[in-house]
């Protein structure tokens, strides 16, 4: 029996990934599963983060490319720590 | 699911193509047409208005976009018959002609020197006989992938890149090589995958053609008009508040519609009418849900599948808009306004392939008759795009 997991990742490059479970607090024991391939693995949530909200899968610094279905979705604005939340207020468009 | 065999029942249309609705529409030529379309609409039963904004005083480009959305609604095949009224008779005729070209029954009344009583009366014995004739239109079987099927997702959020536009990608792979004619649009929510959408393009030709219409909404509208970084409107605040946070990441998740192999065909003008045969087609339309539906319905397609995260609510007059959700919080809170319920996805309850085969037999019962949920809540939005002021 699979267990439900709490975060989505589209694609194994991706150092984002999808809450889906609503209510998770800090200090959860994430169970991520990369949808690409079924693999899973475990982080540890240091923020409240929302359903559909993104959380942070490695440290991440001012520059670097936020990569989600294996690919470049902006920069990242401020520094962030794995199991961060990663939204707009530390992740801004490349585009307009 | 899907398979080749497959049918449904439907109104076969004296130019050939299938319709799954058999309204009797009462179109207004222009605005200040629309209070008599609905007198008439209100007095003669089974007939729906179709009121818009605009219609006067439009020249070049943007008056012929005008015609062809006009000209397309009314010969839709889920229009049985249609009534046209307009102001003045030279342009009400124009509509009239070109919505006959396809053989159905159509009628055009014009205003001026008449006054609105006179017009609606006439035009009410017109939409009378015309109900009494749809309604003795027949349903007959027909291939399922005889159907034009467009795409389009409202109100995103990242359930919808994991989970409804790609259940709707799934139902594409299936019935596109069995001769479904598809459509994805929204040029400027392309924007971050415009390089994976170009690759998708059938030949070099239209991938080029592709680039060049999406450069062209960036340079002559973004860049042209924007005041902000566009921020809060792509992403949208509802997609924002959703966990999306850039264009890019709105757009990866946009592109999962239209499935893992299928190439499109042509890169089609608003409302233009596709003419490549079977396939996908990509639009160049607005991202703005009901622009970009009666775009589609313009073009010639019968059903609408829609994919939202957050909760959508938009329908359409003539095309009914079938509503797929993947979040679990939507399917709680706003139930009334889903057709299909994907949320099982993101609990790996559910694959892909099971939600296309789900979004594949809610298309099959709402041909067949079922209304959407937006039919049912009465949501009609039907709204032209204007390329620019009028005169």
């Amino acid at each position: 029996m699979e267990q439900i997991p709490h975060v989505l990742v589209h694609d194994r490059r991706d150092n984002v990934g999808v809450v889906v479970v609503e209510n998770l607090t800090a200090g959860a024991n994430l169970l991520c599963v990369v949808t690409e391939d079924d693999s899973e693995f475990r982080c540890a949530l240091q923020q409240d983060v929302p359903l559909g909200h993104k959380v942070a899968l490695r440290d991440l610094s001012p520059g670097d490319a936020v990569i989600k279905y294996g690919q470049d979705i902006g920069r990242v604005v401020a520094v962030i720590r794995r199991g961060e939340h990663v939204h707009t207020h530390n992740l801004k468009t490349k585009r307009w | 699911m899907g398979s080749a065999t497959q049918t449904i029942w439907a109104y076969r249309r004296e130019n050939g193509r299938i319709g799954v609705r058999n309204h009797v529409a009462i179109l207004p030529l222009d605005d200040i047409s629309n209070a008599a379309c609905e007198a008439v609409a209100a007095h003669i039963k089974s007939t729906i208005a179709l009121p818009h904004a605009y219609g006067r005083l439009q020249f070049g480009a943007d008056l012929d976009l005008h015609f062809r959305t006009m000209i397309g609604t009314g010969a839709n095949p889920n229009v049985a018959a249609c009534v046209v009224i307009g102001i003045e008779p030279v342009w009400t005729q124009r509509v009239v002609d070109g919505i006959a070209a396809t053989g159905k029954p159509v009628a055009g009344f014009s205003i001026e020197g008449n006054g609105d009583i006179a017009t609606v009366a006439a035009a009410a014995r017109k939409a009378k006989e015309f109900v009494h004739w749809a309604s003795e239109q027949m349903r007959e079987e027909c291939a399922l992938a005889s159907l034009w099927v467009a795409a389009k997702c409202g109100e995103s959020d990242t359930t919808t890149g994991l989970a409804s536009c790609p259940a709707v990608g799934s139902m594409y792979d299936k019935l596109i090589p069995q001769g479904l004619y598809g459509c994805f649009g929204e040029t400027s929510e392309l924007t971050g995958a415009e390089h994976l959408a170009a690759a998708r393009a059938a030949s070099p030709e239209i991938a080029h053609k592709f680039m060049a219409t999406w450069r062209a909404y960036q340079e002559d509208v973004i860049e042209a008009h924007k005041t902000s970084d566009l921020s809060d409107s792509q992403p949208t605040q509802g997609n924002i508040a959703g966990g999306l946070t850039t264009i890019e990441e709105k757009a990866l998740g946009n592109l999962e519609k239209i499935g893992k192999n299928t190439r499109f065909l042509d890169v089609l003008t608003p409302a233009e009418a596709p003419n490549r045969g079977p396939g996908l087609y990509f639009m160049d339309t607005s991202s703005a849900a009901a622009e970009c539906c009666t775009l589609q319905a313009a073009a010639g397609y019968v059903l609408h599948v829609f994919p939202t995260g957050q909760g959508n609510v938009i329908g359409n007059p003539i095309m009914p808009v079938i509503k797929v959700t993947g979040n679990p919080r939507t399917m709680r809170l706003m139930s009334e306004h889903i057709d299909v319920d994907v949320s099982g996805i993101i609990r790996r309850d559910m694959t892909i392939d099971q939600a296309g085969d789900r979004l594949i037999e809610a298309i099959v019962r709402t041909a067949n008759g079922r209304l959407t949920a937006a039919e049912v809540l009465g949501h009609r939005e039907f709204v032209m795009t204007k390329l620019y002021r009028s005169a």
